[in-house]
């Protein structure tokens, strides 16, 4: 793989202006809601809050649904990303090694679920889910979540396999080893930065989860993000809500510090085709 | 003894034409024998056949007496090297040699030492914990042919190994692989289109064409008695002559050489080397161009009707272009319908 250096003489204004503009967009109303979730008094004409503090904070995290919720979230990211991990990587590896009758539309199936408005087809799964009994449950969120994650999961995986070189799977088994072992020692760890790119976009993504969750969670399963839009909509406080967003913020830190660690330089633009 | 036996094998793809069309070949235990032929010839595919990586639609391959024709690559006693290396950019190279030792579940003490005596062996001592990708292209390769050798095969495979090196470090390379060779006594078959390559590596030479075999021999008898006119024609320079010969007189143009052969059409070849020139005052031939080489020089030339011919000279400063010249071709021989049928 080369790295192409654009040679550029000139600054570019454009891009910089782009570049800021996109970060006040990003930055400015995280700045705003991580500063309500440290404020206890912020009167209307004042630029800064009188008061800062951590009242909320222990009051919030004095509440029990909070931390159910947060537990909840947590099994249910886990619980689908290693569902999805199990069932789309073979998948995708078929996808993307082997040709069988069909493979194309089956494959194309999986982007045209998501080229749909996802609403209609979520109050349809739920009336299906409603006649299995599955509102309400754990599983039943886990389902509608699995099928949230199947085009990261498989799209990305599919790129990822193919980019690996059959030369080198080849060499694997001349030296002895079965075509298992060559998946699992040489086409894995090649692709692997790239997949743990879709199984962290895969996590995030359930993690924040809004709308199949509430729609076949509610009232039963509370995810953090359900339980977050609930106070926002129904507490006239709102650090009640600024605090849960700010705790939000967590795992995608998570995410991105793992993300560094794991994928190096380059690879989700690999993932991506680039 | 022959190691690996070759009967009859031919190999289809989906697209209709043979890549490989019947081949058949004995390799001696310890022999180095060089698959040569143009580009799409089949050479690679006939490799692959061996090492287990294509399906032959017939024929049967077997290595020391045991029948592996649809054994899958892992239980082949071959070993591989392929023009890309096909490294694991994942692991280092103490990781790429010890990879299928440890397979073969050996202790790693043992392991440790036999990554190190076939790093020595190969010209990279030491080099055992760089990662693949900090290795120069020569580099690359050794370490490819090392993971191979490491293993002890009971054949080596090596399809165009040098191809993506440059000309200088390709000769010595090849002159590694070969003393490599003579010392651990291995079987190995070598894919190339460099021909010389093939001349300077190999016991025995097989040129291919069009997934058939037109000859094997020792790279002597190849470069001395090509036995089809497309051998002697891809093997070094050669004149190839069409003409026709009538009561043992081959006559193209200007041209005629005592030929005695059955009346019919024939062609004539002819080594630069083995035609010389002399002044005349009937000439055959004009002089086109005269290169000058220092050692000897090479000079063009053109019959009446415009066939091209060349000949080496000792003395290219006798000649100049436009010059008319005898032709006197000192050996030759003759092919018709694709046969030798005749060398003086
Ligand atoms: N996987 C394949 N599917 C279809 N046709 C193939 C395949 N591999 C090779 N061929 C065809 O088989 C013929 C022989 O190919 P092969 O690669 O063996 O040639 P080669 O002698 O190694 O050529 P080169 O010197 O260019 O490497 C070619 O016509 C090629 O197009
Ligand atoms: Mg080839």
């Amino acid at each position: 793989m080369t790295t192409l250096v654009p040679v550029r003489s000139r600054i570019d204004w454009l891009g910089i202006v782009f570049a800021a503009l996109l970060s006040l967009a990003i930055v400015g109303p995280l700045v705003v809601v991580g500063t309500w979730a440290f404020t206890e008094v912020w009167r209307y004409p004042n630029i800064i809050p009188q008061q800062f503090g951590f009242r909320f904070w222990g009051q919030t995290l004095g509440r029990a649904d909070v931390w159910n919720a947060l537990v909840l979230s947590l099994q249910l990211s886990t619980v689908v990303t290693l569902l999805s991990a199990v069932i789309c990587l073979p998948a995708a590896y078929a996808f993307a090694r082997m040709s069988f009758p069909g493979r194309n539309i089956l494959f194309f199936s999986f982007l045209a679920g998501h080229a749909f408005p996802k609403f209609g087809l979520l109050v349809a799964i739920a009336a299906i889910f409603l006649q299995l009994n599955l509102i309400g449950t754990f599983w039943g969120v886990v389902l509608i979540q699995l099928v949230g994650t199947l085009m990261f999961m498989i799209w990305i995986p599919v790129a990822a396999f193919q980019a690996v070189d059959r030369r080198m799977e080849e060499a694997a088994r001349d030296v002895g080893a079965s075509p298992f072992r060559v998946f699992w020692s040489i086409t894995l760890p090649q692709a692997g930065p790239t997949i743990a790119a879709a199984v962290l976009l895969s996590f995030v993504g359930t993690f924040y989860e809004t709308e199949g969750a509430w729609l076949i969670g509610a009232p039963g399963i509370r995810t953090m993000p359900v339980l977050m839009i609930s106070y926002i909509n129904n507490q006239m406080v709102i650090q009640y809500g600024a605090v849960l967003s700010v705790l939000l913020w967590v795992p995608s830190f998570i995410a991105l510090m793992f993300a560094r660690r794991v994928i190096g330089g380059g690879a989700f633009a690999r993932g991506f085709g680039g | 003894m022959s190691v690996l036996h070759i009967a009859d094998v031919t190999k289809t793809f989906s697209g209709g034409t043979n890549a490989v069309d019947s081949f058949s070949l004995d390799v001696a235990d310890g022999e180095l024998v060089c698959l040569l032929g143009p580009s799409g010839s089949g050479k690679s595919t006939l490799l692959r056949m061996v090492g287990g990586f294509e399906q032959p639609n017939s024929g049967r391959i077997t290595i020391d007496g045991e029948e592996v024709t649809h054994l899958p690559p892992e239980r082949r006693p071959t070993g591989m090297v392929f023009q890309s290396h096909a490294l694991w950019t994942h692991m280092n190279v103490f990781k790429n040699l010890a990879f299928g030792l440890k397979l073969r579940r050996m202790p790693a003490a043992q392991i440790r030492e036999k990554v190190e005596a076939v790093l020595e062996l190969v010209g990279l001592a030491g080099y055992g914990d760089r990662m693949t990708t900090q290795l120069s292209g020569g580099q690359q390769q050794r370490v490819a042919l090392a993971r191979s050798l490491v293993l002890e095969p009971k054949i080596l495979l090596l399809d165009e190994p040098f191809a993506s090196l440059d000309q200088h470090l390709r000769e010595r390379l090849r002159e590694e692989v070969r003393d490599i060779q003579q010392r651990l006594k291995i079987t190995t078959l070598f894919v190339t289109h460099g021909q010389d390559e093939a001349l300077s590596m190999a016991d025995r030479i097989v040129v291919m064409a069009n997934g058939k075999t037109e000859q094997i021999d020792r790279p002597d008898v190849v470069y001395r008695d090509p036995k089809t006119p497309f051998v002697a024609g891809f093997i070094g320079t050669m004149n190839l002559i069409e003409g026709e010969v009538s009561n043992g007189i081959f006559v193209r143009s200007a041209l005629t050489v005592p030929l005695p052969i059955a009346d019919g059409p024939a062609t004539l070849a002819i080594r630069p080397e083995a035609l010389d020139l002399s002044a005349s005052d009937i000439p055959k031939a004009s002089v086109h161009r005269v290169t000058d080489y220092g050692s000897h020089g090479l000079v063009d030339l053109d019959l009446a009707d415009g066939t091209r011919v060349k000949s080496m000279v000792a003395h290219p400063d006798m000649l100049r272009a436009g010059q008319g010249v005898d032709l006197l071709p000192r050996a030759f021989a003759a092919y018709r319908n694709n046969q030798q049928i005749y060398r003086s």
